[in-house]
């Protein structure tokens, strides 16, 4: 399937939002995930089933003012 | 002492955590201030996670309270999903609320910012948002749930220091109890000290301090300014005159001719 990740498009068989994660090697107990302008909560991410065309948002800590 | 939300801190000197020359100078900057909040943001990761993991566990080792931000928010639903993003990977209702109206003054969009301050207050966040010094806005803010005000001084990362004085005091005048912190615009430990005389809570600086030559010998020198001013408010500061007024007493003076 298709997906936007962080604005990229890109192929993944990944069906949910666990399994692109891993596919994508992100690791952490640091990152936010958002789908679709929808926060995902870590805990909710194995059974966040994705859909072809799904925008996601994975957002980890940065310096800020 | 300083109460946020329920927080007591001992300093008045908020930090952010951006544009140091190195972490390593970051962390120094913090430990010289004293601070006991830093604000940070939250940004898309590329390299699997692993570059916000370092500055993540460099923030623990500092043991200091986080502020996350919205920076770089300009619409509600943006800055609204991105302080839940923070809440999930930060542990904290804190949150510092920018909505930008503005791309060259980056100034607030005071109407986005208070609807921005009702969802998110309605939904538990303890929110601190970035706002000019228009006491219509404020009272706004307020009645939308905010316990913390953080009008600017001057724009951001402009180290032009207070350019409307009298709006800074009739804000303070007009909030007596609402902690106020100075977010921005502050370029030098003397601009601190005037925000502080005038009766502020805090100041939140960045580049002021991330920008100078020795950013934590600056930073050393912003807490003694914020320090100075707290106790000159506190101590009750002399009306400026127009006419002298002999320090020396008068009474005795012996009389030469």
């Amino acid at each position: 399937m298709t997906y936007i990740v962080n604005g990229e498009t890109l192929e993944s068989s990944a069906k949910t939002l666990s399994e692109l994660l891993l596919a994508l090697e992100y690791e952490g107990d640091w990152l936010a995930t958002a789908v679709n302008g929808e926060l995902v909560h870590r805990g909710d991410r194995a059974n966040h089933r994705l859909n072809d065309r799904d925008r996601i948002e994975i957002l980890s800590p940065m310096k800020g003012g | 002492m300083l109460t946020l939300y329920g927080q007591e801190l001992g300093s008045r000197m908020l930090l952010g955590t951006s544009r140091y020359p190195s972490p390593a100078i970051l962390a120094d900057a913090v430990r010289q201030a004293g601070t006991e909040v830093v604000t940070v943001s939250l940004r898309r990761e590329t390299a699997g996670g692993r570059q916000g993991g370092a500055f993540f566990e460099l923030i623990r080792e500092l043991g200091v309270r986080v502020l996350p931000n919205t920076a770089g928010c300009y619409t509600v639903s943006e800055a609204v999903l991105t302080a839940k993003m923070a809440r999930e990977v930060f542990g904290t209702n804190w949150i510092k609320l920018e909505v930008i109206g503005h791309h060259d003054t980056l100034q607030p969009d005071v109407f986005g910012l208070v609807e921005a301050a009702r969802i998110l207050a309605g939904e538990g966040f303890e929110v601190f948002p970035y706002t000019t010094d228009d006491l219509v806005v404020a009272e706004r803010l307020v009645d939308a749930g905010c316990k913390v005000l953080m009008p600017w001084c001057a724009p951001i990362g402009s180290a032009m220091g207070p350019q409307n004085i009298a709006a800074l005091r009739s804000m303070r005048a007009h909030f007596p109890d609402v902690p106020l912190i100075v977010d921005a615009g502050i370029g030098r430990p003397s601009h601190a000290t005037t925000v502080m005389e005038l009766g502020y809570d805090a100041v939140l600086l960045n580049t002021a301090v991330a920008g100078a030559g020795n950013p934590a010998l600056m930073a050393a020198a912003f807490a003694k300014a914020i320090d100075a001013g707290r106790a000159a408010f506190e101590a009750g500061m002399l009306e400026p005159r127009d006419m002298a007024v002999p320090s020396t007493p008068i009474i005795g003076k012996a009389v030469f001719s």
